[in-house]
């Protein structure tokens, strides 16, 4: 096996892993601080590739397109928190899942009256379409180190606003403990608010920057989603630094397993049997990895301190 | 106020059903889900052919039922239940999707009425699971992709790369190719369907084995996508790209706006083209697009010629909808004008017909469309007939 493709599968694992942080992230905080199940958060992947590339097709820059996403994502954000969710949060976690399920069927055919059932296909700029010379016979296209240069820029910040400023250090005391949080006098349905706005930017980011490489569909959302929620039970929920590694890991599973386990089966497979077996195969990898973690580790990788 | 508003919904169940219909047609196709902007294609060629038939077929009352499958074969056959056994439709026709058409064939079987489909072409039921009562108006699964492989011995490409959703249509496009293709199969990979949207590790794959072409089939907004990441990964104008069933007149336009120039020139094969030139096709795309605004895709072409290919039947019947004999016979000599020009039925009751090859192009207003070239294979017919007693 040549280390070209090995090297290339490697880098593309690490982008989808990125892409499942982005989404990880802002579920993962959703759910272990608001202790809120949200499906609809694969809908704000979903808006965010919508607004973001309406933008870029308008305004014919891409870069404008992310840099007015952000802001129209945390108003979109907040507003379904303030709206919907806020009395979702005194309920079971069952009753989250139906609301939110609604909000999912709620927003794609919103979605569908708006954009009609054809979707966007967004053009990247001259520049980032192409591909470059990485070195010892690697070439990798321009756009996807960016996404994962994006991916590594965000969450350094995301590390730095969580453990080394004062929203962050409300975040963490809400999530450890909400009641005393609020009797010290932080204003935790802004916080929470606070919380799902920076959720549905990091999700509508990650739409948005696939969205030049998949083109954006109704929908879209629900898939990442699955994977983003297999991200956040291996890592630990509620858990940024958990949900960032566990993504890594899934990603590059998931890309190698369909790169080479069909390649790996055939050592001991018929060519049929392999051919078959392979995909079968390599799109449960990642399951298996979260049933393992499950069995030895029920409460991930990396729990943070003090949740319970 | 509510008695204003139940006058009107009164006087709306008076619009949507003005006269009782004498003819029923079930048209099963996708109207949800991202993939309904198919369904929306066919919807519009079966609203152009109603409208070209006066709405009657040998003096009868026509009326359409429309049913959704959700890109869900469980759903499609719910539905096609429910056009059945509620709506007591006369005939079903339509299916997009393969898996949709295996799933709910036999409801309609069943309950000994004609069932025809559109676009799915699924080897089972044109081979031993074939059917007096099943017509197949587009082509079966295989014979697209065998044109193709055909296309690419001519081309003189020696070694190939296939990339394919791992669905009963996309093995059937795999196996088509390679039945005809004489050079040599580099790799295969066969991707999940529908969900997998990126394939950065396919297309890794692909530039690491370096073949002469690749060969691809992913039908709606898939197309679009990986043909972009294919660009993106640096391989077009490096390894030509084929493919079947994945540009057309529904994806070309979003290349256009997103001014991707590098599919023109792309090379495919179809059983049909906007510019093929016979008389009812001329009159089918120059209407199609005079109403909508754009060019039809084949979906449409085949849908339109469903409604076509139902009123040749009706007609031989004088209207006798319950003579399913009379009908089945009179169906099966193809008696009236195709949009693809003359074609027979097979033993299986899949066509036999021409596949040419198609090349994008602009069109003299600049959109983009094909350009259609020469017959790839002539009178084709698909390799599972054999399989059919019938």
């Amino acid at each position: 096996m040549d280390y070209v493709l090995v090297t290339e599968q490697f880098l593309n694992g690490f982008q989808l892993g990125i892409i499942l942080f982005l989404m990880a992230a802002g579920l993962t905080l959703v759910f272990g601080i608001m202790d809120l199940v949200n499906l609809a958060h694969g809908s704000m992947f979903m808006i965010g590739a919508f607004v973001g590339g309406t933008i870029t097709l308008v305004t014919g820059s891409f870069i404008l397109g992310v840099v007015l996403m952000i802001p129209s994502m945390l108003v979109i954000g907040m507003v379904v928190e303030m709206t919907t969710l806020r009395t979702l949060y005194p309920r079971d976690h069952l009753d989250h899942v139906l609301a939110t399920f609604g909000l999912i069927l709620f927003f794609n055919e919103a979605t569908r009256l708006i954009w009609g059932p054809e979707g966007l296909v967004v053009p990247l700029p001259a520049l980032l379409d192409g591909t470059v010379a990485l070195g010892a016979g690697i070439t990798y296209p321009v756009y996807r180190i960016v996404i994962i240069t994006v991916g590594l820029a965000v969450a350094l910040c995301l590390y730095i606003l969580v453990s080394r400023t004062r929203i962050g250090m409300l975040i963490r005391a809400g999530a450890s403990n909400r009641t005393m949080a609020g009797a010290l006098g932080v204003n935790i349905p802004m916080l929470f608010s606070i919380v799902f706005g920076i959720g549905a930017v990091l999700a509508g980011l990650a739409g948005l920057i696939i969205t030049p490489i998949t083109a954006a569909q109704i929908g879209m959302g629900e898939d990442v989603l699955i994977l983003a929620f297999v991200v956040i039970v291996i890592g630990g929920i509620g858990s940024i630094r958990g949900a960032f590694i566990a993504s890594i890991v899934t990603g590059v599973i998931d890309t190698m397993g369909r790169s080479f386990l069909d390649v790996f089966l055939l050592l001991f497979l018929p060519e049929n049997a392999a051919e078959s077996a392979g995909p079968a195969l390599s799109s449960m990898l990642i399951y298996v990895l979260m049933a393992a973690i499950l069995f030895f580790r029920p409460q991930g990788l990396f729990p943070p301190k003090g949740a319970g | 106020m509510l008695k204003k508003f139940l006058g009107t919904a009164a006087v709306m169940t008076l619009i949507a059903s003005p006269v009782a219909a004498d003819v029923k047609i079930g048209f099963v196709t996708t109207l949800t889900t991202p993939v309904a902007v198919i369904g929306k294609d066919m919807r519009d060629a079966v609203e152009l052919a109603m409208e070209h038939i006066g709405g009657k077929m040998a003096g009868e009352n026509v009326e359409i039922v429309y049913a959704d499958d959700e890109f869900n074969s469980q759903k499609g056959k719910q539905a096609t239940e429910r056009l059945v056994l509620r709506d007591n439709v006369d005939i079903v026709a339509g299916y997009i999707w393969s898996n949709v058409l295996l799933a709910s064939a036999p409801v309609v079987l069943n309950a000994n009425k004609i069932l025809i489909s559109a676009n799915a072409g699924p080897s089972p039921l044109a081979g031993a699971q074939c059917n007096a009562n099943f017509f197949n108006i587009a082509w079966q699964n295989d014979q697209t992709p065998m044109a193709l492989g055909e296309l690419l011995n001519q081309q003189g490409v020696k070694s190939l790369y296939l990339v394919a959703p791992n669905y009963a249509a996309g093995q059937n496009m795999v196996a088509g190719v390679e039945r005809t293709f004489k050079g040599k199969v580099v790799g295969k990979d066969m991707t999940v369907w529908p969900s997998q949207r990126d394939w950065s590790a396919e297309l890794s794959k692909v530039k690491a084995a370096k073949p002469d072409g690749v060969f691809t089939f992913y039908p709606g907004p898939a197309g679009p996508a990986f043909i972009k990441q294919y660009q993106q990964a640096g391989l077009e104008g490096k390894v030509p790209l084929y493919s079947v069933y994945t540009l057309d007149s529904i994806s070309l336009p979003l290349f256009q706006k997103a001014g991707m120039e590098t599919v023109l020139g792309t090379k495919m094969t179809q059983f049909w083209a906007p510019d093929l030139d016979n008389a009812a096709n001329k009159k089918f795309v120059s209407d199609f697009r005079k109403k909508y605004g754009r060019y039809p895709s084949f979906y449409a072409a085949q849908s339109y010629d469903s409604i076509m290919f139902i009123k040749s039947g009706v007609e031989a019947v004088g209207g006798d909808i319950d003579n399913i004999d009379g009908m089945r016979a009179a169906l099966k000599k193809v008696d009236f004008d195709s949009v693809r020009g003359d074609f027979k039925m097979g033993n299986n009751h899949f066509p036999i017909q021409n596949f040419y090859e198609r090349t994008v192009v602009k069109d003299a207003d600049g959109n983009w469309t094909t350009a259609v070239g020469r017959a790839v294979l002539t009178d084709h017919q698909d390799t599972y007939a054999n399989q059919c007693k019938m």
